[in-house]
């Protein structure tokens, strides 16, 4: 009874201050706001207008209308022209495209024998056929890029002479579930409650506690009959109800601007983020009893959070990085969110097809608190 | 808070001492303190007042030696000490963003003061402590003297036995200190023992008793009017012209403990040793230029000097 009065005692003084600092409250809204707004429309995986220079060895009228037709695919965009290959190369070097097209003077003929044009295939034995039309010099230092402008190689050319493209029989079927149109916003939107929570909800809390040591107010705290659970839950109780503010402005918006589906259970989905908002906590709490002053505690947040972004499967897919790098994301909470929300969201799971992740969100809770009440001592040596 | 401790020593510390790493903050102290009584804690900053406060609170844990306070085991039965004592930080603790009101109430939650209990003792505190009118006012906004009244206000709103004071005026003007004392012999009064640290001679001096520190070790103890008592010199009082030159000559002399200057005067500690101080000192040579020299009621700054030769460096 005691106990849960200075809980109480303890939260309701956390959102009187909370309440009086404008700019945390600022950012708790803004943080998700800005974000998402902002990696929502620009992070994009569908590389379009690529710059490129073109070289035209040959200046006929095919090689115009293939010049043309390679810009309608809107992968690239032509913008320098040059009449030789070495200031294609420059161009290149210096950043100004990222490709260059390079048309042989002999492209008529190598394109009248390209099996690509749709005049039936040649004999295999005649080497002329095997002879690309035209080259492309990449840039490929971006990997992305380098895939995109690479999709290009086996473009049909018969629509250059007005043909219809010939049906190919694709080799396998293809069927694209949960975002059949590819957009990447669906799959960026859940990822960034991730992120997002990861970051405040871990900076909020470690930055509060050792706040109250910075400020001398914890002299004070250790001289009272508070316990250091009963400070810390009392602590971290308001910064879940941010967290779940923030997931509501992401997931709301998210549906509203980018069209982000909400099919998936909500309740699973409540649950599935108070887990995770308290493994976060807890990992907060854990860094306030190490860090010694606001600044420590920011860097600790960052120290988490790159790895949080960069490895959690939030930007690159989880099953391609090596082992070693799979283990460590494993460690970190915001792995088993990024599967858990996007399962909810996008994929209509439930808590019962993701209950690894579950279990391990439950545990790093637990073991956090745990950790945190025992590094957290009312004595100053 | 039940009145049922009864035991006439609220603190007893024996061969307490605090180390960190080969430095002696606190070095074998012994210390007795009665029920009712402010008994201080007198010495330059770095003297181990703080330690040894933290020590008796159970805030830091002893190297060596024992401690009871209200005759509880510390830092074993810390935690339920805490009920019965109150202690005020020597910078303000409280939250500068809350007003006067929300530190008052959370810090009475915090002590599980209940509801109907809260609402007498808090307009109670407000209107001893001279706060009712600052009630609303955010405490980061108040004034030294202001901010004091309310941390004093705090740290006996669980109505303590015991209080701790780590330098509690260190930070506020005189006329605001004057006030301070006044409330510190209320509460006294009232049954409450404070130990009080300070390293003004003004505020050791209202002490019942006080123990004069120095680099970790007590010095000397007892009612500041036995201290000047005991003292182990003589004070005199010299008039005269080019006293700095002067003072620098007296204090080569062996028997002199400590000479000092307060305005046109020099305020010279002549050694117990010495078998007719009076004599002794306008006989010598150093002081031929005086114009008067006098004997003087010892103050406690004196005590202070003698027992811990500070007068000397």
């Amino acid at each position: 009874m005691r106990s849960l009065r200075r809980i109480l005692a303890v939260l309701f003084k956390e959102l009187t201050q909370l309440r009086r600092d404008r700019m945390t409250f600022g950012m708790v809204i803004m943080i998700p706001l800005i974000q998402l707004i902002l990696f929502g429309y620009a992070i994009n995986t569908n590389v379009r207008d690529i710059p490129v220079a073109v070289v035209d060895q040959s200046q006929t009228g095919l090689s115009r209308v293939l010049i043309q037709m390679v810009e309608a695919t809107r992968v690239v965009k032509v913008v320098e022209h040059h009449t030789n290959v070495q200031d294609a190369e420059e161009a290149i070097r210096s950043a100004r495209v990222r490709a260059a097209f390079i048309l042989p003077d002999d492209l008529d003929n190598r394109i009248v024998r390209s099996p690509s044009a749709g005049f039936g295939t040649p004999p295999s034995t005649d080497e002329e056929t095997s002879r690309p039309v035209a080259q492309w010099i990449v840039d490929g230092s971006d990997t992305l890029i380098a895939s995109a402008i690479k999709s290009l190689r086996s473009m049909p050319l018969s629509e250059l002479f007005r043909e219809p493209p010939n049906r190919n029989t694709a080799t396998f079927e293809v069927a694209l579930f949960y975002n059949p149109e590819q957009r990447t916003a669906v799959n960026i939107v859940p990822g960034l409650v991730g992120v997002i929570l990861t970051m405040t909800m871990i900076m909020f809390t470690s930055a509060a506690i050792v706040r109250e040591r910075e400020r001398g107010n914890m002299e004070m705290l250790i001289n009272t009959p508070i316990r250091s659970l009963e400070l810390m839950i009392g602590k971290i109780i308001p910064y879940v109800f941010i967290g779940l503010v923030q997931l509501g402005i992401i997931l709301g918006l998210g549906h509203i601007l980018f069209g982000v589906p909400l099919s998936g259970n909500m309740l699973d989905l409540l649950g599935g983020t108070l887990l995770f908002i308290g493994a976060s906590l807890s990992l907060g709490l854990v860094l306030s009893t190490i860090a010694t002053s606001q600044l420590q505690a920011m860097q600790m947040t960052v120290f988490v959070l790159l790895p949080s972004i960069l490895l959690s499967g939030f930007m690159f897919p989880y099953e391609g990085m090596p082992i070693i790098a799979q283990y460590i994301a494993e460690a970190l909470p915001a792995t088993h969110f990024m599967r858990m929300i996007r399962g909810f969201v996008l994929r209509d799971a439930t808590f019962l097809d993701l209950y690894r992740d579950v279990v391990w969100l439950a545990g790093f809770f637990f073991l956090g608190m745990i950790v945190a009440a025992f590094r957290f001592k009312k004595r100053l040596d | 808070m039940s009145r049922d401790f009864r035991e006439q020593t609220v603190v007893k510390a024996r061969g307490l001492t605090k180390k960190f790493k080969d430095f002696k903050a606190v070095d074998n102290l012994d210390l007795s303190i009665e029920r009712g009584m402010i008994y201080g804690f007198l010495g330059p900053n770095g003297s181990g007042k703080t330690t040894a406060m933290r020590m008796l609170t159970g805030l830091l844990t002893p190297s060596e030696g024992s401690v009871e306070v209200l005759g509880l085991k510390v830092p074993k039965d810390a935690e339920a000490l805490k009920y019965k004592i109150g202690y005020m930080t020597q910078t303000f603790s409280l939250y500068g963003d809350l007003t006067v009101f929300e530190n008052l109430k959370f810090v009475a939650k915090i002590y599980g003061l209940r509801g109907s209990i809260q609402k007498k003792r808090i307009p109670e505190l407000l209107e001893r402590y001279e706060l009712s009118e600052l009630k609303d006012r955010f405490a980061g906004k108040m004034s030294g003297g202001q901010r004091q009244r309310l941390a004093l206000a705090a740290a006996v709103i669980h109505k303590p036995l015991l209080l701790f004071l780590d330098e509690p005026t260190s930070a506020v003007d005189p006329e605001s200190r004057r006030n301070f004392w006044e409330q510190l012999f209320d509460l006294s009064d009232a049954g409450t023992s404070i130990v009080v640290s300070t390293h003004f001679m003004d505020e050791a001096e209202r002490c019942h008793k006080i123990a004069i520190l120095e680099a970790g070790r007590k010095r000397a103890d007892g009612t500041p009017e036995d201290l000047m008592h005991a003292m182990g010199a003589n004070v005199y009082e010299v008039e005269g012209p080019d006293l700095r030159d002067m003072r620098l000559k007296l204090l080569a002399l062996e028997d002199v403990v400590s000479a000092a200057q307060l305005g046109a005067r020099l305020r010279v500690l002549v050694s117990r040793r010495v078998h007719n101080p009076e004599d002794w000192l306008t006989q010598r040579p150093e002081v031929r230029q005086a114009t008067r020299i006098s004997k003087v009621r010892p103050n406690l700054e004196d005590v202070f000097v003698t027992s811990t030769g500070e007068g000397r460096q």
